[in-house]
């Protein structure tokens, strides 16, 4: 793959957007899965569907647009976490609740505008399911601003975050700003997920947040090592995940996530075999 | 409202629709004083805390933090919170005693800033003080309930905090622990100089190391000296409790 990288353009893009996310998705995923919000990707990368299908099927009626659907799908999962933060202050004692509503809203919403699209070509599977052949070096550098946003905002709010993530009551008592904070890191969450869903693919998108993560607390002491191990798990699996589906030629999506369910099941055994 | 006083409560009362849970409460803590704030469950000590702590806005009556009325008290850093709840975090979730400690000093140090030399030190010496510099790189949830309930403590304490307040935190602490945990707050109350606020259902231990004693339930009951408190009759406090009661003493 290092030949074919230096002959073809699509693949120096996969690699270095593939970089990016598998260094922000579990840079963010850890703050949301020790707040037990893991499901808040899932929601988001459906309403990002919705968005991207708006795009495409604008583009296919009107032919006005031929914007970068990842803009509207960017646009839409940004409306949708801030509905999501909307409704979990409706539904106080059911804050889970909002999950699935937006989640099965996103949906809703995508199988309505692909209907009235009358179905698209292989564009839309390639959102599904990530591809490499899909990243377009406009693409590469979407990723890249949004990659620059995130790490320079964790790492002005790391202790902000860090203590709304631990203790959010106590965030709010001794006075942080516990909920512009909150808003600031899910539009950063819904930014992610549109750029991720370009490799793994909107039904994968997750997962890159989540496993890296669950795998990282297994082992990590500590808050800070936590995120090291998380970044690390994460780039492990995208950048084998991308070399393992171009040489077996097999989905990237899959096989970087499967790659993680597999780091995974490691650090669950490695901790039991220690444990004796 | 002179300077001297920490805290002041006066004529606050709360309801939650239709039920009064604090009827015109009015009591102050002088500073450097150690008040013990007893009452049975269900009491409103917890309401009472939050509406001190700006939580909870009470339909009347007026609270002071060091002679400034909360609605207008922006020095938070000046006041540290223990709450009940602190031992029932999450206990998977993977940070260090150092970290949790650390984290007591995000609202005093402000957006944008960083921690130096002199904050690591903070925390080392608050740590120490609580008697946990054995533990600071473990993570806080293999810690057994007493053990965090002090890192609690470092963390709220951490940012020097003139008044510290805290809700129930023997709850969860082994009884054999207790005694040395409430040794503990009268050393961070006489040699740190903190005034403390101790949130308690149980009468019988905390008299002999407070100072102050406020007795709640519903309507203030009695606030006075610890000294006072003790010559009680156990009929007063039987009143109090709406049951019989035997008053403990222990011998040390």
């Amino acid at each position: 793959m290092i030949e074919a990288m230096f002959q073809y353009e699509f693949l120096r893009n996969a690699f270095f957007a593939g970089v990016l996310i598998g260094l922000v998705a579990p840079l963010l995923g850890v703050f949301i899965v020790v707040r037990r919000l893991s499901l808040i990707a899932d929601a988001l990368s459906h309403v990002t569907l919705a968005g991207i299908a708006a795009s495409l099927l604008m583009e296919k009626k009107i032919g006005l647009l031929s914007w970068n659907p990842l803009y509207m799908g960017m646009g839409f999962s940004v409306a949708g976490s801030l509905l999501i933060e909307k409704l979990r202050s409706v539904y106080k004692h059911y804050q889970e609740l909002a999950i699935p509503i937006i989640l099965s809203g996103g949906i809703g919403l995508s199988v309505i505008f692909i209907s009235l699209a009358n179905g698209f070509n292989t564009d839309l599977f390639s959102y599904l399911f990530g591809s490499v052949s899909a990243v377009s070096r406009q693409d590469v550098w979407v990723i890249v601003s949004i990659a620059i946003v995130v790490v320079a905002t964790i790492w002005f709010l790391y202790k902000e975050l860090f203590l709304l993530s631990f203790d959010e009551e106590y965030a709010l008592a001794s006075g942080i700003r516990a909920r512009a904070i909150h808003f600031v890191f899910i539009v950063l969450v819904a930014l992610v997920i549109a750029a991720s869903m370009r490799i793994v693919g909107i039904l994968l998108v997750s997962s890159l947040m989540t496993l890296p993560v669950a795998a990282s607390i297994r082992v990590a002491k500590g808050f800070k090592q936590a995120i090291a191990y998380s970044v690390f798990f994460g780039e492990l699996s995208v950048i084998a995940g991308l070399f393992l589906s171009y040489e077996l030629d097999l989905a990237p999506g899959g096989t970087i996530v499967m790659l993680s369910v597999c780091i995974l099941l490691i650090t669950i055994w490695w901790k039991k075999w220690k444990r004796g | 409202m002179t300077k001297e006083e920490a805290l002041k409560v006066e004529h606050v009362s709360f309801r939650y629709e239709k039920e009064n849970v604090l009827e015109d409460v009015t009591f102050s803590v002088p500073k450097g004083a150690f008040l013990g704030l007893v009452g049975p469950n269900g009491s409103g000590k917890s309401t009472l805390l939050k509406c001190i702590l700006g939580l909870l806005k009470p339909q009347q009556g007026n609270i002071f933090l060091f002679g400034t009325p909360i609605s207008e008290f922006k020095e938070w850093h000046r006041v540290g919170f223990v709450s009940q709840k602190a031992n029932s975090f999450n206990t998977g979730f993977p940070a260090t005693v150092e970290e949790v400690v650390a984290s007591g000093l995000t609202a005093k140090l402000g957006l944008f800033r960083f921690f130096t030399r002199k904050e690591k030190d903070a925390v080392k010496e608050a740590i120490e003080a609580v008697g946990m510099t054995k533990f600071q790189k473990q993570n806080i949830g293999e810690l057994s309930g007493g053990q965090q309930q002090r890192v609690f403590i470092a963390r709220a304490i951490v940012s020097k905090p003139e008044l510290l307040i805290l809700d129930e935190p023997t709850v969860g602490v082994d009884v054999h622990h207790v005694q040395n945990f409430y040794n503990m707050l009268e050393e961070l109350n006489r040699h740190l100089g903190i005034t403390l606020v101790l949130v308690t259902h149980d009468v019988g231990t905390i008299t002999e190391k407070v100072t102050h004693v406020a007795c709640l339930n519903k309507h203030l009951y009695f606030h006075g000296k610890a000294a006072e408190f003790a010559e009680l009759q156990a009929d007063d406090l039987s009143a109090f409790y709406g049951h019989h009661l035997h008053v403990l003493s222990h011998q040390h």
